[in-house]
């Protein structure tokens, strides 16, 4: 079977808002990126556009009709994947896996500030029965999570803020985040509690923005560039979406897509074997939960790393040198590509001033958002 | 019913029993609203028609004249490289004679909705809109049809700036 490699890869954004292009013109500005940076042309190199996206977060129905013209796809093979841009990746890597297929584009986007009322959509996420007539702002669902998680792993607020005092500083090297910011653990602390106990610093912000990527077959990518990152591995999973009944402190949903993913890449143990990570946190305290998930140490260890520095840029293992969507901004079903674009620029060698030197091996990690339990991993590397 | 089925157990549900609360139900109505940019080639457009005019985008490669317009060429994938005011005169392409409103109920007098091909774009490109001052069964393909504009001040920038096509009689050459 054939390796699945990244060729190019093209990003607009991420901005706190992009009033001056429609979600056409920031797709198409993308778009032409990506396959300059692939040496591809999309009208005939193409076998199959994929296009990540949700009606809801849209305004459309059938939103995949509306996509075609800016990515070049007129008259050609596209659909949508009603989720985020790593369950693309995944769908682009299968494509390519049976051998029937060559070149791929994958597209996310965010036109958050479209969306007038983006809570209500949230909110139309939860159950109509048992939750959504409670009222409130849904991001109480991050509140509770959080609250178990601190009580069970005895993982402190300090530790929760440290992640969004290092990655919003991380964010002010990286020219696609929309709020890099020097700020310190005492502002973090003392900014409002909104859902006791997460703090608005810890709460990451809508930012409009689009990544497309190319990738293609061992055959066709060796073809097109000696820059190829290669996709080694790819997993997902999905927990129960009760509130309810589901596991408040471990994510088992990240940590089953990891283990899916290190089978299929050969990862055995991921704190020595990978040179960084791109973690999904949309709150501060998702990055430690998830990084425990992922075994990138043990439960309850994440905080204590944190605040040791190891997660720095230049610490041991890097987290989310991009700034994250905290520093990045979240960019809906683009906050997966937003890491894989990071994990696949350090890869290249191409992360300017944060850059982690002789980056082999880097993961990328999505959440679905509130109030979803689906993550999707993938692991990437500059070796074939 | 089956033919083995005579008789469903319990008592069949009638909206009455739905209206009168004797069965628990949950209304929600989603509080979804959006506010597109857009963007640079749908906002000069819009802001053309509010002049009385109606604005095309071109593609040198493909020699295209290109409306509504768009910052890029969908077939030769290129940004488009300049703009053109197409004519408020064009031909209909196809149309129909919708009896319905949204809600399916009758409409006293009926939509005729037509694209309408708009001289000096290229072929196959124009605008859709209604037809007016005209009777359904006198619609043709091939007709020519003008634009009827609101008054320059009840102009806002929108599709609707235009009341819509009325016939046009051609002038003989």
């Amino acid at each position: 079977m054939s390796e699945v490699a990244i060729v190019g890869v093209g990003c607009v954004g991420f901005r706190p808002i992009l009033p001056e292009l429609s979600y056409k013109e920031l797709m198409f500005e993308a778009a032409v990126k990506a396959y300059e940076d692939a040496g591809i042309n999309p009208r005939k190199d193409v076998d199959v556009f994929i296009t990540c996206a949700e009606d809801y977060l849209e305004g459309f129905s059938i939103f995949d009709e509306f996509v075609p013209d800016q990515l070049g796809a007129v008259l050609r093979h596209l659909f949508t994947v009603s989720g985020d841009g790593l369950l693309g990746l995944a769908t682009a890597y299968m494509l390519i896996k049976t051998g029937q297929f060559d070149t791929v584009v994958l597209e996310a986007h965010s036109k958050a500030s479209d969306i007038l009322t983006f809570m209500d959509i949230v909110a139309f996420a939860l159950d109509p029965i048992l939750n959504r007539p409670l009222g409130g702002h849904p991001y109480y669902v991050a509140g509770m999570e959080m609250n178990r998680y601190l009580h069970d792993t005895c993982t402190t607020m300090e530790q929760c803020a440290q992640v969004a005092v290092k990655n919003k500083k991380n964010a002010l090297e990286n020219p696609y985040a929309a709020y890099g910011a020097n700020i310190t653990l005492d502002q973090v602390l003392c900014s409002d509690t909104w859902f006791y106990p997460l703090k608005k610093l810890e709460i990451s912000t809508p930012a409009d923005g689009c990544v497309v990527m190319v990738l293609a077959s061992e055959n066709v990518a060796e073809k097109l560039t000696d820059k190829s990152i290669w996709v080694k591995g790819v997993g997902w999973c999905t927990e129960t979406p009760n509130l309810e009944t589901r596991d408040w402190s471990k994510t088992v949903y990240t940590r089953l897509a990891a283990e899916m993913a290190y089978k299929k890449a050969r990862i055995h143990s991921p704190w020595k074997e990978l040179d960084f990570a791109e973690v999904n946190d949309l709150f501060a305290y998702k990055e430690l939960q998830h990084m425990e998930a992922l075994k990138l140490c043990e439960y309850g260890e994440a905080g204590k790393l944190t605040e040791e520095g190891l997660t720095a840029r230049n610490g041991e293992l890097p987290v989310n040198p991009s700034g994250g969507l905290l520093g990045m901004g979240y960019g809906l079903e683009a906050s997966g590509m937003q890491k894989l674009l990071e994990v696949v620029l350090q890869l290249r060698g191409e992360a300017g001033r944060r850059q982690i030197p002789d980056a082999e091996v880097g993961l990328a990690h999505a959440w679905r958002g509130i109030p979803t339990a689906t993550g999707i991993t993938a692991v990437l590397s500059n070796v074939k | 019913m089956s033919e083995k089925i005579k008789h469903y157990s319990g008592e069949a549900l009638k909206s009455a029993d739905i209206e009168e609360g004797r069965v628990p139900t949950e209304k929600c109505r989603p509080k979804a609203k959006f506010a597109w940019s857009a963007g640079m080639a749908m906002s000069r457009f819009l802001e053309e028609l509010k002049n009385g005019k109606i604005i095309a985008t071109t593609c040198n490669k493909c020699k295209r004249i290109m409306v509504p317009p768009r910052i890029y060429c969908e077939n030769c994938f290129k940004p488009t490289d300049g703009w053109t005011y197409v004519k408020d005169i064009g031909t209909i392409n196809t149309y129909s004679v919708s009896y319905l409103a949204a809600d399916a109920t009758r409409l006293k007098e009926p939509i005729i909705v037509a694209i309408i091909d708009l001289d000096g774009a290229s072929e196959s490109m124009g605008i859709i809109h209604k037809l007016g001052e005209i009777d359904p069964k006198e619609v043709k393909f091939g007709m020519k049809v003008k634009a009827v504009w609101k008054p320059p001040e009840e102009r806002v920038g929108a599709i609707t700036d235009i009341k819509y096509f009325k016939p046009i009689k051609e002038e003989k050459p």
